[in-house]
This record gives structure tokens, sequence and C-alpha cells, in this order.
């Protein structure tokens, strides 16, 4: 029932926004966040009265003769993925309080629309109730970009959207392979199954899997959509593309690839770390060259999310627990600055880099909440990025030296470009741009505020989360291992 | 069985209707006489049996198939309101026509006997070319009703010369006299026109379903015909002739599957291909739709390749989807390509779609669900159509078929996201579109069986 309420919150919230069309834009800004806060609530409430050893399940038939059915569970890596989405999306309609969108009702009913589709993904445990939701948390997003994004954003967002509908396709194929060989939906089953299956066959199912989800995140060479699509897109869809949905795809290698394709994983897992780390370097290489302060941490994301990848496929306990706890950081972090970027450019009108400066003699505090996020973002001790990084580079190592030496790069390479950020955009003397630069408002506060803790105390008690994840992530370890 | 008595019926009931000095009556009786006939169908749910000294039979599938038939045909009529009933045309005529052509479709759902096939094709497509001229003032319309009845009259005279051969290697007529001849007989002993006449009569009927390599006719004749004649086309002949072919290769000839596979996976493959490669390059609506139909045709096709146990399932709810979503679009174009008139003749471009959120919010989520549902897009009916298709085919092992057909699903999506992007993301120049209330329910009905089918398939999967 716990499970069913956190998908039911958000899409009782869409329906309801959805029939108020016609009132004002306060209205519509309150009904979404009402409702959101109500699933942060619940979700805070499944988090702490958490058992490992008795998982929250709900199971409904879906498709009684083909055995599929509307599975729902929550374990601890979901759990995690669960509270992460509960949490940001109440900041996300916050942090356009201050805006009015055109079309409000239709805009806030698609943001908890893809709420909905993400609680969903995070929770199935029948793998088509996976890949319906995992299509289905494309659609608003793609709407909210389309819709309310800059002048480019119908041809960009096209890009997208077929290229990941593309990458999933072949995930269905992957699918419907294993269900005829399983007979069954049911995920933990069909880890059974997958072992049964030739080495070829596979591998063929981990190109499957990894093309489908290394495009969502995005992993190198599978990115270019990325970068435009997170400068073109409105903040709110930047903000769930680059904090919630690119986590789809790294939860899909743990929770799908990893269990249904061990043997795949093994042969070509090195190679698709590989691919990551280039990717890792090559993101934050362009990163340090952007001028475009919203197009640098676009980059500077794709670098993060090559790293999370790279530890899953080392399928070992510390490459996924990290990946775990950096997806939480790294969600929260660019929520975080992909909201700064947004203030900075509401006050100034521009994020170029270059014609930025001094904003910190205008609003200290805003450069205080931004030096939290960025330190968090670089992996400074004691602040959420540290441990995730710190776990997934070991990982890396443990598999191999040398790319766990060029990973390590990472570490110079984000404090390069987000000091940079930070030097060029906050500090120096103020401009014409930036002389009239207003204080933060109380909503952004309220925005910035809970972000600025998350990022300490996760960096300060990163075992709240490990404690909760370890359980879950042991038992796909023994999925893969276990002859 | 009734709802062909009952549609022959109040076909000639309708044309006498005419000599009324009022026409309005038209539509609400036609529209009463459809769903009489829907009903009716219904009568004979889970009572199995044979009609007519063994010409035709009745059971769930058929009845399945006739009801998907009549509902769309009751919608197309519903649609059909301010186009074809002014008083200028012939709308008895009209009226008379399509209920005659739905009992030809009926037939072709419960053919116990192969005359009864032939028959029914003939009566569905006789009506079909009389409705695609119907306008006659529009070149284009003649044109298409001039194309569609030569390479139609072609078309069954194959059909015929087939079923002439099978006649000659089975001594039989009925379809279950022939499965039995077929399984009594050695492999060596089957005469060679056996096999030349399963071949012609499947030539025939693919023809009718628009599959490639047969599909030539299908973008003059949707272009040029009335648009509420298009959408007829579209759907109804479209689940008739699967019917048939499921039919006859499911009762007759699936010991024979061996050999005809390949040439359904060929004309598969070539459907796919063909279709959505060059509706991809489209910039007429109408166009763009009648090669959608040909690709959905070549997915159809691929349950035909599976054809297992759970076939008539997957056929039926494709069927159902694909109505549902193509009558949506059809729809949405009837309405809105009549605000915009060039030489006369409406606007069927793409283009007539810009800017249709802002000026009917309701028709442009029309359009979306429509489009989602046929580029198979989780949430929508479509998506589970195009899986359980994929999964039959894949049940008999055709992964290169699967890959195939999943490629081209994702050009297919490319190509229904232009007229959802010009609704939602362009701006249109013209007045907002009124709607009456009328259509409002119509296609607020299509819309909703799109969804509730996408989140529910169970509701129909389960019938059978």
């Amino acid at each position: 029932m716990l499970a069913l309420t956190l998908i039911l919150l958000p899409l009782i919230g869409s329906i309801l926004l959805l029939l108020l069309k016609g009132s004002n834009a306060n209205t519509s800004k309150n009904v979404a966040i009402v409702l959101s806060l109500a699933t942060f609530a619940i979700a805070i409430y499944a988090f702490c009265t958490f058992n490992s050893e008795m998982p929250i399940e709900a199971k409904y038939t879906w498709m009684k003769d083909l055995n599929i059915n509307f599975h729902l569970g929550l374990d601890g890596i979901s759990l995690l993925m669960v509270a992460l989405t509960a949490f940001l999306v109440p900041l996300i309609i916050l942090s356009t309080y201050k805006l009015s969108y055109k079309n409000h009702a239709t805009f806030y009913a698609l943001i908890l629309l893809a709420e909905t589709a993400l609680m969903g993904v995070f929770m199935a445990k029948d793998i088509f109730l996976f890949y319906f939701f995992f299509e289905a948390a494309l659609i608003p997003v793609y709407f909210l970009a389309a819709i309310w994004g800059g002048k480019d954003a119908p041809r960009i967002t096209f890009k997208m959207f077929i290229y990941t509908i593309f990458g999933s396709l072949f995930m269905l194929v992957a699918i419907v392979y294993l269900y005829m060989n399983g007979g069954t939906a049911n995920i933990e089953q069909l880890s059974v199954t997958a072992k049964l299956i030739s080495p070829t066959n596979q591998n063929l199912l981990f190109w499957a899997f990894f093309i489908a989800f290394a495009i969502k995140m995005p992993v190198l060479p599978f990115h270019s959509w990325q970068p435009d699509t997170y400068s073109e897109s409105p903040t709110p869809a930047t903000m769930l593309l680059s904090g919630l949905l690119s986590k789809m795809g790294v939860y899909g290698l743990i929770r799908i690839m990893l269990p249904l394709s061990p043997v795949g994983v093994a042969n070509w897992g090195l190679f698709g770390m590989v691919l990551a780390i280039i990717g890792l370097i090559y993101g934050s290489v362009i990163a340090i060259q952007q001028n475009n302060i919203k197009r640098l941490i676009a980059y500077s994301s794709f670098a993060h999310m090559g790293l999370m990848a790279a530890g899953v496929l080392s399928g070992t306990l510390s490459g996924i627990q990290g990946a775990l706890l950096q997806m939480v950081a790294h969600g929260i972090n660019a929520v975080g600055l992909f909201f700064i970027v947004k203030i900075i450019y509401d006050r100034t009108g521009t994020r170029e880099l270059s014609a930025l400066g001094g904003i910190t003699q205008k609003t200290p505090a805003l450069s205080i909440y931004f030096m939290i996020i960025m330190l968090g973002s670089v992996a400074l001790p004691l602040t959420n990025g540290f441990v995730g990084e710190f776990l997934l580079l070991k990982s890396v190592y443990d598999k191999n030296v040398w790319l766990g030496a060029i990973a390590g790069l990472t570490i110079i390479l984000g404090a390069v470009y987000m000091l940079r950020l930070m030097q060029r955009s906050m500090f120096g003397e103020s401009n014409k741009v930036t002389a009239k630069f207003k204080d933060v408002s109380g909503t952004e506060v309220a925005v910035l505020l809970p972000i600025a803790i998350m990022v300490i105390l996760m960096g300060v008690f990163p075992n709240i989360f490990l404690k909760i994840t370890e359980p879950a992530v042991n038992s796909i370890l023994q999925m893969i291992s276990s002859k | 069985m009734y709802p062909i008595i009952i549609l022959s019926i109040t076909g000639l009931v309708t044309l006498f209707l005419g000599f009324l000095k009022s026409k309005k009556i038209l539509l609400p009786a036609s529209l009463f006489f459809v769903a009489l006939a829907f009903l009716s169908n219904f009568i004979d749910w889970n009572k199995p049996g044979l009609y007519f000294s063994d010409m035709l039979e009745s059971n769930n599938l058929s009845i399945l198939f006739s009801g998907i038939i009549l509902l769309s045909a009751f919608l197309i009529m519903a649609l059909s309101k301010g186009f074809i009933d002014d008083e200028h045309a012939h709308p008895a005529e009209y009226f008379a026509i399509l209920q005659f052509s739905l009992v030809g479709a009926i037939m072709m759902t419960n053919f116990q006997n192969l005359i009864m096939l032939f028959i029914g094709v003939e009566i569905l497509s006789v009506s079909m070319y009389v409705l695609t001229g119907s306008d006659k003032r529009n070149i284009r319309g003649n044109e298409a009703a001039l194309k569609y009845f030569l390479m139609g009259a072609f078309a069954t005279g194959i059909m015929l010369f087939g079923i002439a051969m099978l006649y000659g290697a089975n001594y039989s007529f009925n379809i279950s006299t022939a499965r039995i001849w077929l399984e009594q007989t050695q492999v060596a002993t089957r005469p060679v026109f056996l096999y030349v006449g399963v071949t012609f009569l499947l030539i025939g009927l693919l023809f009718k379903v628009s599959a490639a390599p047969f599909h030539f006719w299908t973008p003059d004749v949707y272009d040029g015909a009335p648009t509420i004649f298009t959408t007829f086309m579209s759907t109804i002949v479209k689940t008739a002739g699967f019917a048939a072919i499921y039919r006859i290769l499911e009762v007759s000839y699936s010991p024979l599957y061996n050999f005809w596979w390949v040439m359904i996976i060929v004309m598969a493959v070539l459907s796919l291909f063909i279709s959505n490669i060059t509706a991809v390059a489209q910039s007429s609506f109408k166009r763009m739709l009648a090669f959608s139909s040909i690709s959905h045709a070549g997915y159809m096709l691929m349950a035909i390749v599976g054809l297992s146990n759970k076939t008539d399932s997957s056929i039926v709810f494709y069927s159902l989807a694909y109505s549902l979503a193509t009558l949506s679009a059809f729809g949405v174009l009837m309405i809105v390509s009549q605000e915009k008139l060039i030489d006369g003749r409406p606007d069927e471009s793409i283009n007539v779609l810009n800017g249709l959120s802002k000026k009917n919010p309701f028709l442009a989520v029309v359009l979306a669900v429509s489009m989602f549902s046929l580029a198979g897009i989780p949430l929508t009916a479509g998506f589970w159509g195009k899986f359980y298709v994929f999964a039959d085919a894949a049940s008999r092992g055709h992964i290169w078929l699967l890959i195939i057909a999943i490629l081209m699903s994702a050009v297919g999506i490319y190509y229904y996201f232009k007229p959802i992007m010009a609704a939602y993301m362009k701006d249109g120049d013209g007045e907002n579109i009124r709607l009456s209330s009328f259509y409002k329910i119509i296609l607020g009905f299509t819309t909703a069986g799109s969804v509730l089918l996408g989140l529910l398939p169970n509701l129909v999967r389960e019938l059978l």
C-alpha cells in the first residue's frame, strides 16, 4: 500500500492540476507543492521505518495470461532513489515559485507526472513494468523541455526523444527475449534464467541493455543529445533530466543489466568502463573551456555520470555502493547548481561566464550556498560527493590500476572547472551586468538551504545511506556470482 | 450471424429513406442500424456454430473481429456528420453502401467456404471503389477510384484464380475439409497447384490490407478519397483483411507453415521498410497516414509469421488499437483541414496542424495520444499491440525480424512526432477551432479507449 501511495499521490496531483486548468497560477503552484510534499512525507516515513529484513512489497495482477504483474518493491536501493525523487521534486517546484509559466497547470501537472513515472521506475520489480515507467518518464519531460524551452528547443528535444526511445527499443528486444526464455517477468526470477543463456547471447543482451542505459545517463559516445538539451530546456526540466532521469540509467545498470547479463558484464564490462572513463575525462576537459555556465554544468554532469557507470560496471560492492551514494549526491548537487545558474540568469540575463563577476559583493549569501554545493560537487571530504567518489575510484582502481589512475584525474579536473566557475562568476570586481544583483529571496533560500544541509549531512554521515543499501546490493552481487 | 441479416435489410431501408424530403434522419437512422448490428453481434457469444449450410461459421474470434469492424463503422459514421450528409450529395446512397460494405467485411471474418470469402471481398471492395470516387468534383478522387478499381479487380482476379486452384487440389471450397484433406495426404503427393493456390489467395488478400509489394495503390487512393472513406478503408478493410488472412491460414493451411512463412516474412520486412522510410519524407498528413497504414500491415504480418495459439488475440488487439488511433488521427485531420482551403479543397498537409494546441487544446491532445499510440509508446494501446505481435514473432525465433521491426519503429517515432511538434511547438495562423460536443464525445471515446487499453490491455486480451 505504501509503495502504491508513492505512485498515486503525484498522479492524483497531476490529474487535479489538469482539472483546475482555469485557475490562477498560485493555485497550481500550491497544489503541486502540497502533493509533492505529501509524497516526500510518505517517503520519509518509509525511510525511517525501513527494515531490510522485511522489504515492502505490493503485487497486483496486471496481465494474468502473460504472467506480467504490477509488482512494486522497496528494498534499500529503491528506497534511496525514491527518497531522492521525493526530496528533489518539491525543490524543483519551489524553484519555479518566482516565475509564472504560461499554461501553468499543465506545466506542474507534467512535473508531477514525471515524478509518478520515476517512482514507478525505482520501485518496479516486474521487468515490463520497469520498461513501461522508464518510457513513461520521458514523455512529460519531453513536453516540458520542448514547449517551455528556448527557441531551438523543439529541434533539440526531438533529437533527445528519438535518441532515448531508440535506445530503449533495444532494451525492449532484450526484455522480450529474456521473457520468452524464462516465462516470467519478475526480475529476480529472470536472473536465474539469465545464467542459462549462452555467452554469445549474453553479450548481445549486455549491449542491448548498455546502449539503452548509456543513452539515458549519458555515457560516451551516446552523449551528443545531452549538452544541447540541458542548456535549451527550461531549468525545471533540466533539473529533472540531470537530477533524476539520468539516474534511471544508472539504476537500470544496477538493477537490470548486472543481474540479467552477468556473463556479458564480465566479458564487456571493462570495455564499458573504458568508454565511461574516456567520457569522464572528455567531459571534464570540455567543461573547463565552457563559457556558458549552463553548458559547463551539463558537461560536468556528463563527467560524473561516466564515473558512476564505471563503478557499476566494475561489479563490486564498493563500486555499486559508491554509485548509489553518488547518484544521490549528484542529484542534489545538480539541482542546486542549475538553480544557481537560473538565479544568476534571472537577474543578469546572461549565462556567459565572461560577462559575470563580483556577485559576492552584492550577495554573500548566494556565494556561500554556491560554495557549499560546489565543494560537494568537487568531492571535498566532509561533503556529499566525497564518499561516493572515493568508493567509485576505489572500485575502478581494483579492477584496473591504470584506469583507476586516469579516472583519478577527475578530482583535479573537477576542481579546475568548478573553481573556475566560482571564481569568474562570484569573485573579482562587479561590472555593469552584475552591479544591481539582488540578494537571495525567501523562496530561493527555501530551495538552497535544504540542498546545502544535505550536502554537509551526507558528507558527515554517509553511513545512514550506505547501511540501508548494503543488504540490497549484496543480494544483487549474489545473483551475479552464484552459479 | 445477425449483423449480416440486419445490415442487409437496413441497407435497403436506408435507400428508401432517401426518398424522404428531409435528409436529417439518415445519419441517426444509420447510426441506429449499425448500433443494432453491433449489439446483435454479441448474441452468439460463446455459442459457436455453422450457418447457412456450412457457408459461415460464427465463433468468438469472428464475433470480436466483427465487433471491431462495427464499432469503427459506428464511429466513422458519427464523424461523418456535416461531411457527407449535405443536401447536394446523395447521403442515402452513401449510408446504404456503407452498410452493405459492412456485410462484406463481416463475411470476411466468419467465412467457412472460400466462395463466401470471395463474395465478402467483392462486396467490400466494390463498395469501396464507389465511395472512393464519391466526390465527383474532385479530380484526384476520380483518379484514385479508377486506380483502386483497376488494381483491385486485378487482385480479386488473382485471388479467384487461387481459389479455383485450391478447389482443384482439395476438391472442396470448405476450409475445414481442406485442412482434413491436407492432413491425410503425404507431402510428396500434394499437387503443385495447391501451393500456387495458397500463394494467389494470399496475394489477393494482402492486396486488400495494402502490404508491400502490393501497396502501390495505397498512397494515391488514400490521398484522393474523401477523408471519411479513407478512414473507412484504413480501419475496416484492414481489420477484415487480416481476419480473413488469419482465418484461412489458421484453419486450413497452418500445416503448410514451412511453405508460406518465408513469403509472409519477406512481405512484412518490405512493408516495414518501404512504408516507414517513405513516410519520413511526406509533407501531407494524409499521405503520411497512408504509409503508416502500410507499416501497420507489416507489424500485423509479424503476428501471422508467429502463428501460435495467442496470435488471434494479438491480431484482435492490434486491430482495435490501430483502429482507435487511426480514427482519432483522421478525425482531427477532417476537422482541422476544413479550416483552411487551398483551391477549394481542404488543406491536408502537416502544416495545417500548426498551433493546434492553442486553437483547440482538446484536438491537440487527441492528436498526440493517437500519434503516441500509432508510434507504440507506452501508456497507449499501440504499445501493447506492438508488444504482442513482437512476442508472437519472437516465439517462433525470428529475432532478426524483431530487430528490423524495432529499428523501423524508431523511424516511425520520428515521423509520428512531426504532427505533434506542429501542434504544440509551432505557431499557426487562423481562428480558434470550435468543436461541437458531438465530435468531442466521439474523439474523447477513441482517445480514452487508446489510453485505457494502454493501461489495462487485459480488458481485450482476456476475451479470447
